[in-house]
């Protein structure tokens, strides 16, 4: 029960994923971050097979990074989650496939536009305005898409996050425990504080 | 181009504390002296052929019975890191011994914990050690905790898939990191945190540390807790008990707090405390 979140703006994108880590009927970690800075403008959040998500994630990290500091660029965000895709799909057809769901989210400096692309497991990978994982694509899909356009501002998509997370809170079974939320933009990466103390009541 | 690349791309940090190319040889021609191949059986799935062969739950007849069961615990706080753990091996229903030793000692300054498999723990603990000992020779400096814990993990995940079993906590100190716990299990999981249990006790040994836990907590409190949540496990869960094993890491090293029997322990905090009120104490 992870939650991946991720919602594009006029200049921005917002990745969130869930704070809980758990572990059969336990919640081992209440604070973990399941996102990694690929480079400057580009972001990976993961979920999936407990082992294969860090693994797969710092795989990818260190190979960006390395392509960078050979060739003295960034790779755009189209070609890191073609990259990513191909790594993705490359193990899917191998003895130790990663079970490992994506969304990268990133800025485009040539065209200057913020981009979010959706993978799963499978390698499928698609652009999109905005996406989700798991059981979070059930409950928070019909409110993307009834208050979502391309040309929101931040503030905008600030709320529409909430009331996604908020939706989770109240029909999720499960508790899990507030999300990160980084927003990448021109100027990189920052980390959003997201308060999470007020209880959503069910109707 | 490729090859081009590959003659000028050694990590640049390899020659970082070497004087030249002897030591160098040193590194880059050493094998590990205990070999990681081992002899798999000759099946097409190995971890499915394991669990055929030790799956005591579905047949109870299966010829290898895995010794599983356990709790243990380890917090960060104020004064440390608080590592404890009980002392019972079990397999299937049949408790195996009720001596054990589940807090490794990996060196002075560095402990594992063991849960799961007790040959997996013992033994990748074992070879763990000798890695850290291994960073200490060549590097000149004690191994981190956080490097320790990401060796272990990343030897699991190798074999993940193929039916180890184990959940284990690093815990030491090191002057760069101070007190660093970490959660490793052999899913290829490893966390950072304050606070773990792991077992088939660890539901009860929560319950208990988390209603008193904070980070404050004076030493002989730590200790106290510590030891009270592990009693409760080995009263609720039927394959945690014996002996309690609870260890204190500080900056100059762990110091051992004994291996102490739970019964005694039990009518103590019973008797004088008042708790366990659900344990009669009269013979009716």
């Amino acid at each position: 029960m992870e939650v991946l979140l991720g919602i594009t703006g006029k200049d921005f994108t917002i990745i969130a994923a869930s704070k809980g880590a758990m572990r059969g009927v336990t919640i081992l970690k209440a604070t973990d971050d399941k996102t990694r800075e690929l480079n400057k403008r580009t972001l990976m959040a993961y979920s999936g097979e407990a082992g294969d998500t860090v693994q797969f994630a710092e795989y990818i990290q260190a190979n960006i990074q390395l392509y960078s500091m050979r060739n003295g660029m960034h790779l755009s965000p189209a070609a890191t989650a073609e990259f990513v895709r191909g790594e993705l799909a490359r193990a899917l057809r191998s003895r130790h496939p990663y079970t490992v769901n994506l969304l990268l989210g990133g800025y485009d400096d040539i065209s200057d536009r913020p981009t979010l692309y959706w993978c799963d497991y499978l390698a499928s990978l698609a652009p999109l305005p905005y996406a989700a994982h798991g059981y979070a694509q059930y409950y928070c899909l019909s409110i993307l898409d009834k208050h979502h356009h391309p040309d929101i501002d931040f503030a905008k998509g600030m709320q529409i996050l909430r009331m996604c997370t908020d939706e989770l809170k109240r029909r999720m079974p499960i508790d899990f425990k507030g999300m990160t939320v980084k927003v990448i933009a021109k100027d990189g990466i920052r980390e959003e504080e997201y308060v999470d103390d007020k209880p959503v009541p069910c109707a | 181009m490729d090859t081009l690349v590959a003659q000028y791309s050694r990590p640049a940090f390899e020659n970082e504390g070497y004087a030249q190319d002897d030591d160098q040889q040193l590194i880059t021609q050493i094998t590990p002296p205990l070999s990681l191949k081992f002899a798999l059986p000759p099946v097409a799935q190995s971890s499915s052929w394991l669990r055929a062969m030790t799956d005591d739950y579905s047949n109870p007849n299966c010829p290898i019975k895995i010794a599983h069961g356990t709790t243990t615990l380890a917090f960060r706080f104020q004064g440390g890191i608080i590592v404890a753990t009980d002392s019972r091996a079990t397999a299937g229903n049949w408790i195996a011994s009720q001596t054990v030793k589940k807090v490794i000692e990996i060196n002075s300054c560095l402990l594992g914990t063991m849960a799961g498999g007790a040959a997996d723990c013992q033994y990748w603990l074992a070879y763990l050690g000798m890695q850290c000992r291994l960073h200490e020779l060549r590097h000149k400096r004690r191994i981190s905790v956080a490097a320790a814990s990401k060796i272990l993990a990343n030897l699991v995940y190798s074999y993940k898939g193929m039916g180890l079993s184990m959940g284990t906590m690093c815990a030491g100190v090191t002057p760069q990191e101070g007190p660093a716990l970490y959660y490793i299990d052999s899913d290829g999981t490893r966390l950072s945190g304050n606070l773990f249990c792991v077992g088939s006790g660890q539901t009860f040994a929560y319950g208990v540390l988390d209603a008193e836990y904070k980070y404050d907590l004076t030493e002989e409190e730590a200790l106290e807790l510590g030891r009270r949540s592990i009693l409760a496990a080995t009263h609720r869960d039927a394959f945690s008990g014996g002996f309690i094993n609870l260890y204190h890491v500080k900056e100059d090293g762990w110091v051992k707090h004994g291996f102490n029997d739970t019964n005694p322990i039990f009518w103590k905090t019973k008797l004088e405390k008042g708790e366990f009120s659900n344990v009669t104490s009269k013979l009716v």
